[in-house]
């Protein structure tokens, strides 16, 4: 099978292009070392098959981003059959510079002129028999859109004799200086001599370390500067044989695309016009009051509930397939599109969980073999399943906003912001996203060229709050509110989420300063002219996400949510800890009272698990954060059994509280029908303080986050990378939440976090302009020793 | 007259005379379509003043003020 290779711009239709010749054959994966796409896909329309490997949209072959680096080599090292390159023909100047550099290498290549239709359509004229001439390869006019030309293109592509010697469009003066070159990489018998040679003459940085290289460079070059000649002479060559019909019927009038522009990034509008946007997609994919149908406040709602009795202001409905259905979409408010996909997802996976316990019992298995089908399995991957219908349609809206070209513009609004603190103006959609969800925000920093950007974007994505970590947050407010009488829920639940940001912010900082250090990327970059997103790429696109996600779902977190469950419902002696709450109610309704109405098993006996001695045995750790032995022996270590559950997905927190809850103050509580109870319990049964309650919350923010966030990070993050990322989580979480206790326990304890502070950003600054070298000095007491 | 790219006034336009900067921002730049002899042309500037959008060789560019200083152009 003969393999082809795609390459062309960014923005050149190439994907729309690389999806009408794979059709469904196309999958994704990633390149060797580094995670930017390797989409790969067969053509089945011809005679034969033909393999096609879709290369990433770049500018130029010089090795500037990991793209260019990429489709580089590919194309030198992996020798395809040949190179289809994919030309704007709207934009045919810059498009034809890649092209340029493409024909210097000694490989066969067709050019696919892509949106021939649109220039006709503004009334210029492509001569194709021209350029064909012109660059001495085949030439085919296509429209990926509309599918037109691709049978001729691929009929061309499939018929081109296999070699090809490169050809470069540069002549004149460069030309004795190109071949003295050139016979330099031929003594070196590497492949496609021309290309290296030229490469050598533009100062890139890859040739140059051949050995020799240097020599020969200096001598040729003799103290011109041929990199600009170069790129010069490239266009000068493109815009004398072709962009004499393009260039001059530019017409002034402004186009579609900058009046959309001219609001978009508008001086005064631009912000709050992206402000509204972020809360629209917001709304849509987390909210359970759609379009505030139900009032603003809770005291404005009118809208009954189906399953609550009449007097409580509900329907009184049954509970049937029926009216649960409904309930998917409408109970007591409308549901978002995103709550309503998460509803209807859960609906049916329960249905799956409570089917596969009726089968266990039929069979008469043992408890622990229903609680580790019912609980551990089924439980551990629906938890992340559940996540998914929300996740994907965050992804949409991003995705659409991507497709249409509105992210670089907000890119080019925030990018002054982002620069301070050694960001790009692009890191800010992943971290924004970061409030949703951790895990299409981590996906989503691959469209961040820098690698030390990503790396340090990736890290502070969890400090974004999630979703799942706001019952945490809501149900411990609540908690204090009803133990110390004091404060405000929706006051503590902001600053939070203010804590986080600005540990983000802070983390970032020094990051960039110290383990990540590195120039500030450059922001040299396309805006592209808005259009309108293809449906069929778009559903592509979220196809491959799903199921990136659902193999992690299956494998990792699946993995570790086993084990938890293995700590959790067993103690060292292998005994099963749950019981039957039935059971327990029959044998003690007083004590179990709390349990009358609970089917199924429940762990009342947490505290003899494994998981509670793990608990009993770190508890000490967390001494400085206010929830460690100053809670005493007995039920101190809960909140640390907590935190580790909390790792599983954010909101095992508050469900474990409710199992520890019957511990601790003997009771059972439903932690979803009253979370703030729940925590009332625990804040009552261990006389947390305060102070410590607040810690808590920041350290389950800032710390490891879920299992899946991991394995999303683990992906995302270069090799190597993460095990320092947990290492960094673990330490920021303490830190942050240290710092917290602490000063709110003794206001004056500001004074020392504040001096450490300024003596580390002190030392950091100073190292930095190389007035300080640890290394150096301890040299030196070591001379001025040997000396005395 | 010549002048720096970042120095220009929304609407300005003129020809690139010469790119300086430090190896990999001149690289990109050139990469990009500015080179001598281009034809660029200043959009507008992004809410916050900085960075900035140009027109070259037919589509839109936008860099930050630091990058668009070492352009020299000949404003028309």
């Amino acid at each position: 099978m003969k393999t082809f290779a795609l390459a062309g711009n960014p923005n050149c239709g190439k994907t729309t292009l690389f999806n009408a010749l794979t059709g469904s054959t196309a999958h994704v994966g990633n390149w060797p070392g580094v995670t930017v796409d390797k989409r790969e896909g067969v053509y089945k329309g011809g005679a034969e098959k033909i393999e096609i490997i879709d290369l990433p949209g770049i500018y130029s072959l010089s090795p500037y981003t990991p793209e260019e680096v990429i489709s580089r080599n590919y194309i030198l090292d992996e020798k395809p059959d040949g190179i289809i390159n994919i030309v704007d023909a709207t934009n045919l100047e810059r498009n034809l510079y890649l092209t340029t550099q493409i024909l210097e290498m000694d490989v066969p290549v067709i050019i696919a002129l892509n949106m021939m239709d649109e220039v006709e359509k503004s009334g210029d004229k492509i001569d194709v028999k021209a350029l064909e001439k012109a660059v001495g390869v085949p030439v085919v006019a296509i429209s990926a859109l509309r599918k037109t030309g691709i049978k001729e293109l691929m009929d061309k592509a499939a018929a081109m004799s296999s070699e090809r010697k490169g050809a470069t469009v540069l002549g004149g003066e460069l030309t004795g200086k190109i071949e003295r070159a050139r016979q330099f990489f031929a003594q070196e018998e590497v492949a496609s001599p021309l290309f290296h040679a030229v490469k050598m003459l533009e100062n890139d940085e890859i040739e140059l370390g051949h050995k020799g290289a240097k020599e020969v460079l200096a001598e040729i070059a003799a103290g011109d500067d041929l990199e600009a000649v170069i790129a010069d002479e490239r266009y000068k060559y493109i815009s004398a044989n072709f962009s004499s019909a393009k260039a001059k019927s530019k017409k002034e009038v402004l186009t579609k695309s900058d009046k959309i522009d001219k609001v978009l990034t508008h001086r005064i509008w631009a912000i709050p016009i992206f402000i509204v946007i972020l809360f629209f997609i917001f709304h849509l994919t987390f909210s359970e009051n759609l379009f505030y149908l139900n009032g603003f406040t809770e005291s404005q709602g009118w809208m009954p509930t189906l399953f609550d009795p009449v007097e409580e202001g509900g329907l009184g409905w049954e509970e049937n397939f029926g009216t649960k259905l409904l309930a998917c979409i409408y109970d007591g408010a409308v549901f978002s599109p995103g709550v309503i996909l998460t509803n209807l997802l859960n609906f049916i996976l329960d249905y799956i969980s409570e089917g596969m316990s009726l089968f266990i019992g039929v069979c008469h298995g043992a408890p622990w073999v229903e609680s580790l089908v019912v609980d551990a399995v089924l439980g551990g991957i629906f938890a992340v399943l559940g996540f998914l219908p929300q996740i994907l349609t965050l992804f949409l809206f991003f995705s659409i906003l991507e497709d249409t070209g509105y992210m670089a513009r907000v890119a080019f609004v925030l990018d002054r912001i982002f620069r301070r603190f050694g960001l790009s103006g692009r890191a800010f959609m992943p971290m924004i996203m970061g409030f949703g969800c951790s895990l299409p925000a981590m996906i989503n920093t691959r469209t961040l060229a820098d690698e030390k950007e990503r790396t340090a974007t990736v890290r502070v994505i969890p400090f974004f709050s999630c979703g799942a970590k706001l019952p945490i947050l809501t149900a411990m407010a609540g908690g204090i509110l009803a133990v110390f009488g004091a404060g405000n829920v929706d006051a503590i639940t902001f600053a939070m989420y203010i804590v986080g940001i600005v540990t983000a912010i802070c983390a970032v900082l020094i990051m960039r300063n110290t383990t990540l250090k590195g120039e500030t990327p450059p922001f040299i970059m396309e805006l592209p002219a808005y259009h309108v997103p293809g449906f069929k790429n778009l559903m592509l696109h979220l196809w491959d996400k799903t199921k990136h996600f659902v193999k992690k779902a299956f494998t990792i977190i699946f993995a570790s949510t086993v084990i938890i469950w293995l700590l959790q419902s067993f103690s060292w002696s292998w005994e099963f800890l749950l019981q039957d709450a039935q059971e327990l109610f029959e044998a003690d309704p007083v004590r179990w009272e709390s349990l009358a109405e609970i089917e199924g098993l429940v762990n009342v006996r947490t505290n003899e698990s494994i998981l509670g001695s793990i608990g009993m045995f770190v508890q000490p750790i967390f001494t400085p954060l206010g929830f460690g032995s100053q809670l005493g022996k007995a039920f101190g270590w809960v909140f640390a059994v907590a935190a580790i559950t909390g790792l599983v997905a954010k909101e095992n927190v508050i469900a474990t509280f409710g199992a520890l809850a019957a511990v601790v103050a003997g009771q059972y509580i439903d932690w979803e029908a009253d979370e703030v109870a729940t925590a009332v319990a625990m804040i009552g049964g261990t006389g947390i303080t305060w102070q410590a309650v607040i810690a808590f919350i920041i350290f389950n923010m800032t710390t490891i986050p879920c299992f899946a966030a991991c394995a999303t990070a683990k992906g995302e993050l270069p090799k190597g990378k993460f095990k320092w990322t947990v290492l960094f989580w673990v330490v920021t979480s303490y830190l942050v939440s240290a710092l917290v206790y602490t000063v709110l326990s003794w206001w004056w304890t500001a004074f020392i976090w504040l001096a450490v502070i300024a003596a580390v950003v002190t030392f950091i600054v100073l190292r930095n302009i190389g007035k300080f070298d640890i290394l150096k000095i301890f040299k030196r007491k070591k001379k001025d020793e040997k000396v005395g | 007259m010549t002048k720096l790219l970042s120095d220009f006034a929304v609407g300005e336009s003129g020809v690139i005379t010469k790119v300086n900067g430090e190896g990999r921002i001149r690289r990109r730049l050139f990469d990009m379509g500015v080179t001598p002899q281009a034809e660029v042309k200043m959009r507008k500037k992004a809410p916050l003043g900085d960075p900035i959008e140009v027109t070259v060789r037919g589509y839109e560019l936008t860099l930050r003020k630091v990058e668009a200083a070492c352009v020299e152009v000949d404003v028309k």
